[in-house]
């Protein structure tokens, strides 16, 4: 990361942030966000966590990028993932464990259908 | 200054005025103007609302509604609707995508996201997500554009008020620092959230440190500050780590340190860990602490603005009162002011926890009241039970009971009311609560936290205790009552810090409120809730027990005896009242009386 | 004089690495103690007297700190630390009960280490995770939403 000298450095290194962003959801990519807040960890996202990254292991689907976020304010929903899939509005989900990061996984991120009975309306 | 009922904040960004957005505020005026409402509503230009491909759009406070996709034709419907008959013109909203069920009240409604408008939506431990959501934009503004002393300005006329618990206004406290001629100055931010059931804090440093860094850039800029120090407590190891990386990235980008932003301006930060210690949340105890001593509060004036840590000028303030500075300077301090109550500006976050359906971390106008709080944005209580009371503040704080539902929460209102704003922590307590044991259990923890220097906090708060629990053993005493009123007096008036003065606030404010329920446990044994142990019994209800023995092989301590198939009968005395008979019961034939 | 220890460094090479990494100065003093403290455990009066002669304040003083923070201990614990907070959220959404099966599944009650030296029982104020209550932590691991029924296998992931 260069050291920003200027104001107008500043607005290049902003253009280029916003542009990556673009770039991920023109894509059709799929973004997983998972809170690893401290509140996340724990009820457990460390766990959903490691079975996301398993599934995606040994599923072999690619264009899946895994990310982490902070808290997101409905503590006791936790652990909450949020699914991004191009440029579909973002679907948050709560109290997901393990196993139903998998169904997750297998039926909105592969199959494109939003698992309704954890969907977390905010 | 004018006072101005509603506040209407219109886009002006390029987007925007492409598409017309000059018009649509003159159409406004004019409008305000043939219906008389021009001195009641104020229309001012803002930028980055958010919504670019719906513009021309406008925010309208206090409500906090988004129109968007507005036409001139539209306004005269707009005023008519909103300004003068006061209901929200729906069909000009700013659309949301609404999924499945649109009878769910979504808990968020009524929030308003300023400290809080990252946290969860950006990856804490990259710096250029956060520039991504116009990040350092505002320290930019300050080094460039203004002096300290406007930089100050601004933070006054916003009306910011420290939200660590007191409450004094920002802009005078940096003024007062700004004043003080000796250096080197020092900033420092009490991340020692300690008030339990408060981790609003936790919150804001685990998921968006940069506001709180870029925040305490613009202050030691506005201060003349060259060191600052984040004290974080020991308790919160994510949120050290966050801040840790989110500096050294910050440091990397030439946004900390020598020549900030090719600037003159030189400011260097670092963390330092609590250990363990509430009391060092008191801010001169904070300062002891960093300096390597015990955490022992010292006696004001000297104001650290005066003389703070190392004997040096200081400025504290807290997390989330550094986290709004970027976004008033950006937005303006006329946006921030349009938001609250005359004394109570701007919007505030709460920890919700306890007995309420959605517990968690929200951030809403100031001004909005209790009952808002507790059943629209926490969904009410668990298990639809009844609401019995609430405790603002923290420990130092006092339990409102349902009278006080419709009080807003400003400053001024929750003190008159015998409690505080403190930092945010807020316990909902259900009808299972027993207030005398609520009382017992603070007093606990303050007792513990005491540092031990001043006597009436040391050992009054000991001696309060020391009733207290006696009257949940059942060994209440007449005249304990009154000698309780009058130790809370006494040692709010003469303790050293605000522990001490805080520290009776929950035993003073149950005794005010619920004071029948003491001498329900005093003259008659009782307790109302079936809380305290020694004045409840276990019983086991005959024609219900079907003498399955469950509860028998469970019991810890052997107290049930019983044949198969017989009533089985719980020993009083040696009971212990854990619980798990009832847990395990299939018939819920086990009751507390 | 051996000291049994968290690390297998003997005590003064850990201290001195300490207070190298921190600087010998009286400020950094808590760094210290908390570093001293998480790498061995706790802190043993052999380290106490070395840290007082290397930044040069009396022991007293060092004493005086030592003994005020509650995450500094000056006695051994067990190799497990468990602590468990009873503050007003967690004890409001059944802390109390939990609380009890700890006590019961451990024989131990609040600041007691148990005889074989694998776990310390402590309490704590608030942690600042009062959504997901009641709230305990073994180690560095956290657990919330923690029923009373859970405790045994919490605990049964621990040698």
């Amino acid at each position: 990361m260069a050291p920003i000298k200027s104001l107008d450095d500043l607005k290049r290194v902003r253009e280029e942030a916003l542009e990556k962003r673009r770039v991920k959801s023109a894509s059709g990519q799929a973004q997983v966000i998972v809170g690893m807040g401290t509140c996340g960890i724990a009820a457990g996202a460390r766990d959903t966590m490691k079975a996301i990254l398993e599934y995606i292991e040994q599923s072999g689907i690619t264009g899946v990028l895994v990310t982490q976020t902070g808290c997101i304010g409905l503590c006791e929903k936790e652990p909450i993932v949020q699914i991004v899939v191009g440029d579909q509005p973002k679907i948050t989900y709560g109290k997901v464990n393990p196993e139903v990061a998998r169904r997750i996984m297998h039926e909105h991120v592969e199959d494109g259908k939003i698992v309704d009975d954890h969907v977390i309306h905010l | 200054m004018k006072y101005y009922r509603t506040h209407v904040l219109v886009c002006v960004d390029p987007e925007c005025l492409k598409r017309g957005a000059h018009d649509i505020i003159d159409a406004l005026q004019d409008e305000l103007v043939a219906e008389g409402l021009i001195d009641e509503v104020q229309v001012l230009e803002t930028s980055r609302i958010g919504g670019c491909s719906e513009g021309p759009e406008m925010m309208v406070y206090p409500e906090g509604v988004h129109y968007a996709n507005l036409t001139v034709d539209d306004i005269p419907y707009l005023v008519e609707e909103h300004f003068l008959k006061g209901r929200i013109a729906q069909k000009l909203v700013m659309p949301i995508e609404k999924t499945v069920d649109e009878e769910l009240s979504a808990p968020t409604a009524k929030e308003i996201r300023v400290v809080l408008r990252n946290c969860g939506v950006i990856d804490p431990e990259n710096i250029e997500e956060y520039i991504a959501e116009e990040g350092y934009m505002a320290l930019a503004k300050c080094l460039t554009e203004y002096t300290p002393e406007q930089v100050v300005n601004d933070v006054q006329a916003s009306g910011l008020r420290g939200r660590g618990g007191a409450g004094f206004p920002t802009g005078k406290k940096w003024q007062l620092a700004r004043n003080s001629p000796t250096t080197p100055k020092y900033l420092i931010c009490n991340a020692d959230e300690g008030d339990p059931g408060a981790f609003m804090n936790r919150r804001v440093l685990e998921s968006d440190p940069h506001s709180v860094i870029e925040g305490m850039i613009i202050a030691a800029y506005a201060i003349g500050a060259s060191r600052g120090f984040i004290y974080c407590r020991a308790e919160y190891p994510i949120a050290v780590r966050t801040l840790n990386i989110g500096i050294r990235q910050a440091r990397e980008m030439g946004l900390l340190g020598k020549n900030i932003l090719g600037t003159d301006f030189s400011f260097d930060l670092e963390v330092r860990m609590g250990a363990g210690a509430f009391v060092c949340g008191e801010e001169t105890a904070l300062m002891a602490s960093i300096e390597g001593k015990r955490g022992e509060p010292r006696p004001r004036p000297p104001f650290p603005a005066q003389r703070g840590v190392f004997g040096k000028p200081t400025n504290i303030n807290n997390v989330e009162t550094y986290a709004n500075v970027p976004q008033i300077i950006l937005r303006g301090p006329e946006w921030y002011a349009s938001m609250g109550t005359e004394k109570s500006k701007g919007t505030k976050t709460f920890a919700l926890a306890g007995d309420v359906k959605h517990s968690g971390l929200i951030e809403v106008p100031l001004g909005i009241t209790l009952r808002e709080v507790i059943f629209d944005v926490g969904g009410g209580i668990k298990e639809d039970k009844g609401f019995k009371a609430i405790q603002t503040g923290g420990p130092m704080g006092g339990c409102l009971p349902a009278e006080y539902l419709d009080l807003p929460m400003d400053y001024e209102a929750l003190t008159a009311a015998g409690s505080m704003m403190g930092s945010g922590g807020l316990v909902v307590m259900d009808e299972e609560t027993c207030m005398v044991d609520i009382a017992r259990f603070f007093m606990e923890f303050t007792q513990d936290e005491s540092c031990g220097k001043c006597v009436p906090c040391r050992v009054g708060t000991r001696r309060i205790l020391e009733i207290l629990q006696r009257i949940c053993n059942g060994e209440g005493r007449e005249g304990d009552l009154e000698l309780l009123d009058d130790l809370c007096a006494e040692i709010s008036a003469t303790s050293l810090c605000g522990l001490g003065q805080g520290a009776p606030n929950p035993v003073a404010s149950t005794l005010k409120h619920f004071r029948a329920e003491y001498e329900a446990h005093i003259k008659e044994k009782r307790c109302p809730a079936k809380v305290c142990k020694a004045l409840i019994r276990y019983d086991i209800l005959e024609g219900v027990c079907t003498g399955c023995t469950v509860c028998a092989r469970n019991c810890p301590v052997n107290a049930i005896t019983g044949e198969r198939r017989q009533t089985h009968y719980i020993d009083p005395e040696i009971c212990i009242r854990c619980g798990i008979c009832m847990q395990v019961c299939n018939f819920n034939a086990i009751e507390i009386n | 004089m051996t000291v049994v220890t968290r690390s297998n460094q003997p005590v003064v090479d850990v201290v001195r690495q300490v207070i190298e990494r921190h600087g010998a100065t009286k400020d950094e003093l808590i760094p210290i103690l908390n570093e001293v403290n998480q790498l061995l455990g706790y802190l043993p009066t052999e380290a106490l007297h070395l840290v007082a002669a290397e930044i040069k304040v009396p022991l007293s003083q060092i004493f005086s700190v030592a003994s005020f923070y509650n995450m500094l201990s000056t006695k051994p614990r067990g190799r497990h630390v468990i602590q468990f907070c009873e503050s007003a959220p967690c004890h409001v959404v059944g802390g109390r009960k939990v609380f009890q099966a700890l006590q019961n599944e451990l024989g131990l009650t609040s600041g007691e280490t148990s005889e074989d030296g694998k776990w310390t029982l402590v309490t704590t104020s608030c942690l600042g995770v009062c959504a997901v209550g009641p709230v305990l932590i073994v180690d560095n691991d956290i657990f919330g939403n923690v029923t009373p029924a859970q405790v045994p296998d919490i605990l049964a992931r621990y040698h």
